[in-house]
C-alpha cells in the first residue's frame, strides 16, 4: 500500500438490522496516508461503517476492500492477517477491565508477534510514551480518567503498528483541550508513520483539524464527500449544516 | 416451544464448538488458571459452609427417624451414601450455577455491552477461544474438586451433629460411613459433575457471550445463566444416574 492508492474501498455497501436500513448502497474510498472523517447525525451508520471495515459486522451487500483484500469474503487466518493492518480506537476505549494497561497492550503482542519479552516491553514503553502514559502501565482501566482511557485505547490500537487507524468518536466526552490533544496524537501518527486515518466524529472542530477529506452520511446514504471547503460549498443543505454546525 | 428448541440447539452447537476449540492451540493456560481461581477457589467457602450445614441438618433429621427403628448405627452409612451419591454432586452443581454461572454470564455480557469482545476481535484474537473456552474448562475441572469438598464437609458436619448426640468417635463414624462403600459408589457420581461443570460453563457463557441488549442484557444474561444452568443440572442428573446404573449395575442395588 503506497500513498495515493486506495487503502480502503467501500463499494455499494448496504447493511440492515432487521427492518432498519443503516447503510444503503454506500460507496467511497480513501487513499493511503490520508485522514478521512465520517460525519453524520446520530444513528446514520457511522460506527457501523467502522465495524464493517474491520469485519466485526458483515454487510448485506457490497464489498469492502482493505489494501486490495475484500474483507467481506475473508474468515480465519485471512481475516486475521488483514485485521493486523488495522488499529481500532473504540468510543469508550473498550480496554479489558480485568487486565492492567500493560497487559492490555501485551495481549496482541504475545499472540500475534514473535517478539521476546524485552522487545514487548520496549514496544509497550514506546507506544505508551507516544500517548504520555508511560508511568501508568501498572494501572487498571478503572483507575484511568476519561482522557487517559482514550489515550490508552489509542495506545492499544497502535501497538501493532497498523497501516490504518479507525477511531470512533475519539473526542466524545472530553473537554476541548483534551480532545485537541487526542487529535494531535492522531495527526502525529498520520504524519510520522503515514497511517491512514478513518475518524468518526460529531466534533466539527476536530474534523476541521484532522480531515483531509470528509464523508458525510445521512439516513444511511452518502450525501457528500470531499475536502472541508468542498463540503462547505456542497449543494446538500444537511452536509453544509453538519460541517458548519459548530461554527 | 420453538424458541426453546432453537435456543437448545444453539447452546449445543456453542458447547460443541468449545469442546473442539479446547483441543486447538493456543491452549490459554493462563486464562484457565485465572478462571479456575474465579470458579474454584472463590466458590470453596460457600461449598464448604453449605456442606457442613447440610451434613449437620441431615444427621439431625435422619437421627430422629432412625431412632424409631433402632437403627441409629446406620446414620454414618446413610450420610456417606447420601452425600457421595447425590447431595454432594447435585448441591455443588446448583451452588456453582448460582455463584459462578451468574458471574460468567454477567461478565461476558458486560464485555459485550462495553465492546470489549469487539476489542479482542479487532486485535485478531479469537474472543471465543480466549474468553469462553477457558471458562468452560475451568467449570469442568473445578466441579469434581468442589464436590469432594462438599462431600467431606458434609460428613464432618454430620459427624459433629452425631458426636453431640451420642459421643460417637470419629474413627468409628468413618468406619461405619465407608464400611459398605465401593469405588463404584465414589468415582461415577463425583466425575459426573464434570458434565455439570461443562453445562454450567457452556450455558452461562452462551447467555453472556451472545447477548446484544446492552446494559439491560447483563442482568438478563446473569438470570438466564442461573435458571437454565440449574434446570439443566437437575435434568442431567436424572439422565446420568440412569447411565451410571447401566455402566455400574451394582450401584443400583
Amino acid at each position: 500500500m503506497t500513498d495515493g492508492q486506495p487503502a480502503i474501498v467501500f463499494d455499494q455497501v448496504s447493511k440492515a438490522f432487521g427492518a432498519k436500513h443503516v447503510l444503503s448502497d454506500v460507496s467511497w474510498s480513501v487513499p493511503a496516508g490520508e485522514a478521512a472523517c465520517v460525519l453524520g447525525r446520530s444513528g446514520t451508520g457511522k460506527s457501523v461503517t467502522l465495524k464493517l471495515i474491520i469485519a466485526l459486522l458483515k454487510p448485506d451487500k457490497g464489498t469492502i476492500q482493505i489494501d486490495g483484500d475484500d474483507v467481506t469474503r475473508l474468515n480465519g487466518p485471512g481475516l486475521s492477517r488483514v485485521r493486523r493492518k488495522v488499529g481500532y480506537l473504540f468510543q469508550d476505549a473498550a480496554l479489558f477491565d480485568s487486565l492492567t494497561l500493560y497487559e492490555n497492550l501485551a495481549l496482541p503482542l504475545h499472540r500475534l508477534t514473535h517478539k521476546t519479552p524485552a522487545e514487548i516491553d520496549f514496544a509497550i514503553d514506546r507506544v505508551l510514551g507516544q500517548v504520555e502514559l508511560a508511568g501508568d502501565k501498572a494501572k487498571m482501566p478503572s483507575e484511568l480518567s476519561g482522557g487517559m482511557r482514550k489515550r490508552a485505547g489509542l495506545a492499544r490500537a497502535l501497538v501493532l503498528e497498523p497501516k490504518i487507524l479507525l477511531a470512533d468518536e475519539p473526542s466524545s466526552g472530553l473537554d476541548r483541550i483534551t480532545a485537541a490533544e487526542i487529535d494531535e496524537l492522531l495527526l502525529r501518527q498520520k504524519s510520522e508513520f503515514k497511517t491512514t486515518l478513518i475518524v468518526v466524529s460529531h466534533d466539527v472542530a476536530g474534523v476541521r483539524r484532522v480531515a483531509d477529506r470528509v464523508i458525510v452520511l445521512d439516513r444511511g446514504t452518502l450525501i457528500a464527500q470531499g475536502t472541508v471547503p468542498e463540503i462547505e460549498q456542497s449543494e446538500n443543505e444537511t452536509a453544509r449544516k453538519l460541517i458548519g454546525s459548530n461554527q | 416451544m420453538t424458541n426453546v428448541l432453537e435456543t437448545a440447539g444453539k447452546v449445543s452447537l456453542f458447547g460443541l464448538r468449545a469442546a473442539i476449540d479446547a483441543f486447538r492451540r493456543p491452549f490459554e493456560g493462563a486464562q484457565i488458571v485465572r478462571n479456575l481461581a474465579e470458579v474454584g477457589s472463590k466458590s470453596l467457602p460457600l461449598v464448604i459452609a453449605s456442606g457442613f450445614a447440610l451434613g449437620a441438618v441431615m444427621t439431625l433429621h435422619t437421627r430422629s427417624t432412625l431412632t424409631m427403628f433402632g437403627a441409629t448405627a446406620a446414620i454414618p452409612t446413610v450420610q456417606a451414601f447420601a452425600f457421595f451419591l447425590e447431595i454432594g454432586p447435585l448441591v455443588t452443581g446448583l451452588l456453582v450455577a448460582g455463584r459462578a454461572g451468574s458471574g460468567i454470564g454477567a461478565v461476558l455480557a458486560d464485555m459485550r455491552a462495553t465492546e470489549q469482545i469487539d476489542g479482542i476481535e479487532s486485535l485478531s484474537v479469537d474472543s471465543f477461544k480466549y474468553l469462553v473456552v477457558p471458562r468452560i474448562i475451568a467449570c469442568t475441572l473445578a466441579l469434581p474438586v468442589l464436590t469432594l469438598f462438599m462431600d467431606f464437609s458434609g460428613l464432618l458436619g454430620g459427624f459433629l451433629a452425631e458426636y453431640a448426640a451420642s459421643h460417637l468417635s470419629l474413627q468409628l463414624y468413618l468406619s461405619r460411613a465407608f464400611s459398605e462403600f465401593a469405588w463404584s459408589n465414589f468415582w461415577p457420581p463425583t466425575l459426573k459433575t464434570c458434565v455439570f461443570g461443562f453445562a454450567i460453563g457452556t450455558i452461562s457463557s452462551f447467555f453472556g457471550y451472545t447477548t446484544n441488549e446492552g446494559a439491560q442484557g447483563v442482568g438478563k444474561a446473569a438470570t438466564n445463566s442461573v435458571v437454565v444452568s440449574s434446570l439443566m443440572i437437575i435434568l442431567l442428573d436424572v439422565l446420568l444416574i440412569k447411565f451410571i446404573f447401566f455402566i455400574f449395575p451394582e450401584t443400583a442395588l
